[in-house]
């Protein structure tokens, strides 16, 4: 029997207009990662600080004599600060083979031969990272903040810091925003997730021990800029209004952070084109 | 009749594709230089060897490479301001491998689908449907990567075609396929113009394929428009086909034929198809043998094929 007695009907149905391509992607994107058992017990691995301090903020409401173990603001930049290496391996993990499989397997011609523009794809795959990048930062420490009040029995702790909620959810913004940006560029520069993965553990990793080795050559901190770390804590400190001494000023903090999205986006424009296909 | 005077007598009201005067340039070259075609409804061919052109066409149509000069309508959209709703309305099946990696079958199309507009519920069961129909019913639910080549090909279509777009962009559709897996995607070609009256470009380098699936042909040959029109005209188009098999310097024969203006060209079976213009008659070819010494030993009145009319509009490079 001829393949094509199956039969082919017109579509008669609705149709969207142009214009929601990225949330099909950024929603593909989140399934196909929750589909992965050892994806979902790296996500569940990352909230495990939050556990330890959710104790520490029940034991501080409950036992008197544990008092002093009461968060403070101070608390939510150091909860985010330890997020820090969950965020890492996660961003390699759901954020290394989000372009690089794509132009692997010649995908970008077939993204971009449907109602979609450019930008939209780029929107929907950062999306796809930035939502577990928020899920294990943002989430956690929004949670960490209603389980204080609830623990508490009032809403005191955030009357009393009402920068709080916009604290943690800038920072986060801005902390996810760049590394997904940054990963998505690397990521748009190879066919290989593995490779993409090795260059921006390297990248991360390299810089940090850079700047150690200039400051033990130095003694000074001016180095601080060139690991992404020292950026990321500066900018907390300032965001958070901390007493801490960070490593490097809050413009200089916001001056990388610019250049590392204006990088990426000069790449990402370079690199996401239907062309590769033009021989 | 070529070129733009083809294009205004045929008038965007009858055609899928408007191409004015158009030009695309990579670097110092140019890949199409003042193009200018309208191509009708139904199945179109875009032949041309490889390089001339074709596959820079189509990702001029769909918007991929920005024009250095000239228009392109599709549909009755101009592709520069309005690509997203020419993209929504065609289907584009490239000719490289090409899948979302890690999806089933069933899931890459139905997410095609939704990529094109399609609601959620309304692609997965078009991408059923329309998987069953290129071939691949039994083998939806198996990642796409596990495919043969055969079976890449006929995926690439069910995406194109999982929105039931209004034009089908097809490129080189058959490569790398077994004779049966060809034959097999011709005959989907075919029933989809012709059956399901869906408009067709088909670019190939393979002339049978176009010979078989398609009404009209644009022949391409180093980015400009060597002829078009459709090809039962373009077969008789007032010239005549000798088969000619000669004993002696068949090579000598062939460059004479050529220096008085007598396409010929070689087959698989030692014969020598000569294009015989109108007006001119066998006798010629009897002369020249004559003055180069060789032999007639076969000479017989043929059909005009596509081949033909390809060697006459591109020659035999």
């Amino acid at each position: 029997m001829p393949i094509h007695d199956q039969g082919y009907r017109r579509y008669t149905g609705r149709r969207i207009p142009p214009g929601r391509g990225w949330w099909v992607i950024a929603r593909a994107g989140v399934i196909e990662r929750v589909r992965e058992r050892r994806f979902l017990a790296l996500m569940l691995l990352a909230w495990s600080p939050f556990i330890v301090r959710s104790l520490q903020i029940y034991a501080s409401t409950s036992i008197a004599q544990l008092a002093f173990l009461a968060p403070g603001p101070d608390t939510f930049r150091e909860f985010l600060d330890q997020q820090s290496p969950f965020l890492f391996f996660i961003t390699i993990y759901a954020g290394s083979g989000l372009i690089a499989s794509d132009r692997r397997a010649n995908a970008l011609q077939v993204y971009l031969s449907k109602p979609l523009t450019r930008v939209q794809y780029v929107l929907g795959k950062l999306l796809a990272l930035a939502a577990f990048l928020l899920a294990a930062s943002w989430l956690p420490a929004m949670a960490l903040l209603a389980l204080q009040v609830i623990f508490a029995g009032s809403p005191d702790f955030i009357r009393d810091n009402p920068s709080l909620v916009p604290a943690i959810t800038l920072f986060c913004a801005v902390e996810v925003l760049a590394t997904s940006l940054a990963m998505l560029a690397l990521s748009s520069l190879s066919t290989s997730r593995r490779f993409v993965a090795v260059i921006y553990a390297g990248a991360v990793i390299f810089a940090a021990a850079v700047y150690q080795v200039l400051r033990g050559i130095t003694g000074t901190t001016a180095w601080a800029w060139v690991s992404p770390e020292n950026v990321f804590d500066a900018l907390a400190i300032a965001i958070f209004r901390a007493p801490a001494n960070p490593p490097l000023s809050a413009t200089a903090a916001i001056t990388v952070v610019v250049l590392i999205a204006a990088t990426s986006i000069f790449i990402l424009d370079r690199r996401v084109r239907a062309l590769d296909a033009v021989t | 009749m070529t070129g733009p005077a083809f294009a205004t007598a045929l008038g965007e009201a009858g055609s899928v594709v408007t191409i004015t005067n158009v030009s695309v340039r990579y670097g110092p070259r140019l890949a199409l230089e003042d193009v200018s075609a309208a191509l009708p409804p139904g199945a179109v061919g875009l032949l041309g060897p490889n390089g001339a052109g074709k596959s820079t066409l189509i990702k001029a149509l769909l918007g991929f490479i920005a024009l250095e000069r000239g228009e392109l309508r599709m549909l009755g959209l101009d592709v520069r301001h309005a690509p997203l709703e020419i993209r929504r309305r065609v289907g584009y099946m490239p000719e490289t491998d090409a899948h979302i990696p890690g999806m089933t079958a069933v899931a890459f199309v139905a997410y095609c689908g939704e990529l094109a507009g399609l609601p959620r519920a309304d692609a997965m069961q078009r991408a059923h449907e329309v998987l069953y129909y290129v071939g691949l019913g039994e083998a939806r639910y198996r990642k796409v990567e596990t495919y043969s080549t055969g079976m890449k090909q006929r995926i690439k279509l069910a995406q194109a075609l999982v929105h039931d777009p209004d034009l089908l962009l097809l490129d080189e559709p058959t490569n790398g396929m077994d004779p049966k897996g060809r034959d097999e995607m011709v005959a989907l070609i075919r029933d989809i113009a012709h059956e399901r009256g869906l408009n067709l470009i088909v670019s190939s380098h393979l002339l049978p394929d176009i010979d078989e699936t398609c009404d009209h042909v644009l022949v391409l040959s180093r980015g400009r428009v060597a002829t078009q029109g459709p090809i039962a005209g373009l077969k008789g188009h007032g010239q005549r086909v000798f088969e000619v098999r000669v004993k002696g310097d068949t090579g000598r024969f062939a460059a004479a034929l050529q220096q008085v203006g007598l396409d010929c060209h070689d087959t698989d079976e030692d014969v020598m198809r000569v294009l015989m213009p109108e007006g001119r008659g066998s006798r010629e070819l009897f002369e020249v043998a004559a003055q180069q010494g060789v032999q007639v030993r076969h000479l017989r009145a043929s059909v005009p094929t596509l081949e033909d009319v390809f060697v006459d509009a591109v020659g035999t490079q």
